[in-house]
């Protein structure tokens, strides 16, 4: 029960800061928010026709102000329409996260599969011709730029051989390359430290005692071994959920693949700061989610977590 | 090894080797192939690329470098503060902290270059905003250790100022740790400000930047792919050195320490 409330507790304080700093961060762009908007319809303003328009936003008043209407109107997940679309951010927003989604859950997919069986042969056959293959993978992975490893991709596969489509969204084919390039970027965290923990849990006395009883090699491997072994796995997926999640702005711009990063920065160059709100609310919301999630998955998969906190108070 | 010499040695000389300067634009040499006079060809303004690549190698590292210097100078100090002086300095800078960790580095690093506008010191402002907290953390989880062992206790009985106890004993302890967590982070810093270029939201053009070089000549990659292989290789090659040093230096680091317990 204790631990419930404080995690109540700690729920309330972050969506009150992730407010805040969503609200506040907007105001640090220069210029004057007024102009921007009537510039960015292309017409000739006055200065009465400014004036107007900053009190009809409630521009005029002062910053706390400012925030409590905002936050008003957020509690009724009404942030204000985009100045170029003229939509519902809150609706612009909603319409693109399944793309997103989508990509991430593909991205995913596709580290898995390069860095599951890199990772586990990697430590089964320590210092064989495949480890020596993933640890150059490793080091090229982490050290190519995201960005241009999909240029080489688009230019190759989609441009060159035409086997697949350069941009847009809709076919599982669209997928591929997005996938392909933020899913090898992914990987090499993963694969080293499903490395180093697997040796490590190799070494564990109760496998060898496991060894002793006459338990299979392979019932050994999948039950006792990897089993140990994904615990802190799930952690580095915690922890790489910023990489992902920037991965997908930067890959979908690359992609012209029309999701939330791309959103993002479109609205971030014409300075549709509405939208950007919206954005970094939802991003703040998500990582905070996934995070929480991750630490109970992990208490459930380790108890001793929760035994040891017990112990410490 | 000489490999990496030459271009670390590339590096740093970088505008002074340029056989042409960087920004004249030449519109009737656009687009040329590699020939005896541009080594890597020209662009889409006839600019010659080796010329902008040894440019853009001062802008990347030294932006770059000057970000992490930065990350430095704010990490380090709010680190020690925290984890000497505890109580509720500790607490608000904690707090600080976990304000910075709350949304993924690169959204927070997109969403501020954007707002701020694209220059060079916001992006620097951009890297230090998701960069910072590596180090303070780090840096108060060593203090706090250090702090309760005996030869800290000693030396503020016989009378040195907090000052000096942080200079003379906890700064040369946080040191190895820090310069460790720097040789990784500087590859990262590196993709990042050229990533985000990329996107357009970093250094601008004309200047010479490897990651806004391939923002500019995307559309001209299919006649002439040298423009997306040379600068991307050239981050590439850059990001593999410093990853290669970084774990040779961390080898290092981890056996001395090994030697010492």
């Amino acid at each position: 029960m204790n631990r419930l409330k404080r995690k109540l507790l700690e729920t309330v304080a972050f969506l009150f800061l992730l407010t805040v700093i969503s609200f506040f961060l907007i105001k640090l762009a220069p210029g004057d928010p007024v102009r921007n908007i009537l510039g960015a319809e292309d017409l000739v303003v006055t200065q009465a026709q400014i004036d107007e328009l900053r009190k009809e936003m409630g521009l005029d008043q002062p910053l706390y102000l400012q925030y409590a209407h905002w936050f008003g109107k957020l509690t009724q997940l009404d942030l204000g329409k985009s100045i170029t679309t003229h939509r519902d951010v809150v609706t612009e927003i909603v319409r693109v996260v399944p793309a997103t989604l989508t990509l991430a859950l593909s991205s995913l997919l596709v580290m898995s599969v390069i860095a599951f069986p890199l990772g586990i042969l990697s430590a089964l056959y320590r210092g064989s011709l495949v480890d020596k293959f993933a640890n150059v993978f490793s080091l090229f992975g982490t050290s190519i730029p995201g960005f241009w490893l999909g240029l080489i991709l688009i230019d190759l596969f989609a441009v060159r051989l035409g086997w697949l489509p350069t941009m847009g969204i809709g076919k599982i084919s669209h997928l591929v390359l997005p996938s392909l390039t933020l899913g090898i970027s992914m990987a090499p965290p993963y694969i080293r430290l499903l490395r180093a923990s697997l040796i490590e849990s190799m070494q564990k006395d109760y496998i060898r005692a496991a060894r002793a009883r006459g338990i299979g090699p392979v019932h050994i491997f999948f039950f006792h071994i990897l089993r140990d072994s994904l615990l802190p796995v799930l952690t580095l997926f915690g922890v790489s959920l910023g990489s992902l999640l920037g991965g997908t702005v930067i890959t979908e711009v690359l992609f012209g693949y029309p999701g939330l990063g791309s959103l993002a920065v479109t609205a971030l160059l014409k300075k549709d700061y509405a939208v950007v709100q919206g954005f970094l609310l939802f991003m703040g919301i998500i990582a905070f989610a996934v995070n929480s999630l991750m630490d109970q998955f992990y208490r459930l998969a380790n108890p001793a977590i929760s035994i040891k906190e017990v112990e410490q108070r | 090894m000489a490999f990496f010499l030459l271009i670390l040695l590339l590096l740093l000389l970088g505008e002074k080797l340029a056989p042409y300067p960087p920004n004249d634009v030449d519109m009737s040499l656009r687009l040329q192939p590699l020939s005896a006079q541009h080594l890597l060809g020209t662009d889409h303004l006839g600019r010659d690329i080796l010329s902008r690549i040894l440019a853009g190698a001062h802008t990347t590292v030294g932006v770059s470098l000057s970000a992490l210097f930065a990350c430095l100078a704010v990490g380090v100090p709010l680190g020690l503060i925290a984890g000497y002086a505890g109580g509720r300095l500790d607490w608000s800078i904690m707090r600080l902290v976990d304000a910075s960790m709350m949304f993924p580095d690169y959204i927070v690093a997109i969403v501020l270059s954007g707002i701020l506008g694209a220059g060079t010191f916001n992006l620097i402002i951009a890297i230090v905003a998701v960069k910072w907290f590596g180090y303070a953390r780090l840096v108060r989880s060593i203090v706090m250790a250090e702090k309760s062992k005996e030869y800290i206790a000693s030396a503020r009985l016989s009378g040195r100022s907090a000052a000096a106890i942080l200079y003379h004993h906890l700064i040369p302890h946080v040191a190895s740790s820090v310069s460790a967590l720097a040789v990784v982070d500087i590859g990262k810093i590196i993709l990042m400000i050229a990533s985000l270029s990329y996107i357009g939201l970093g250094i601008q053009p004309p200047n010479a930047e490897w990651g806004s070089m391939l923002n500019e000549g995307r559309s001209f990659f299919i006649s002439a792919p040298y423009l997306m292989i040379v600068p991307g290789a050239a981050i590439l090659m850059v990001v593999l050195l410093v990853n290669v040093f970084g774990a040779a230096f961390a080898d290092r680091f981890d056996t001395s320490t090994q030697k010492e317990g």
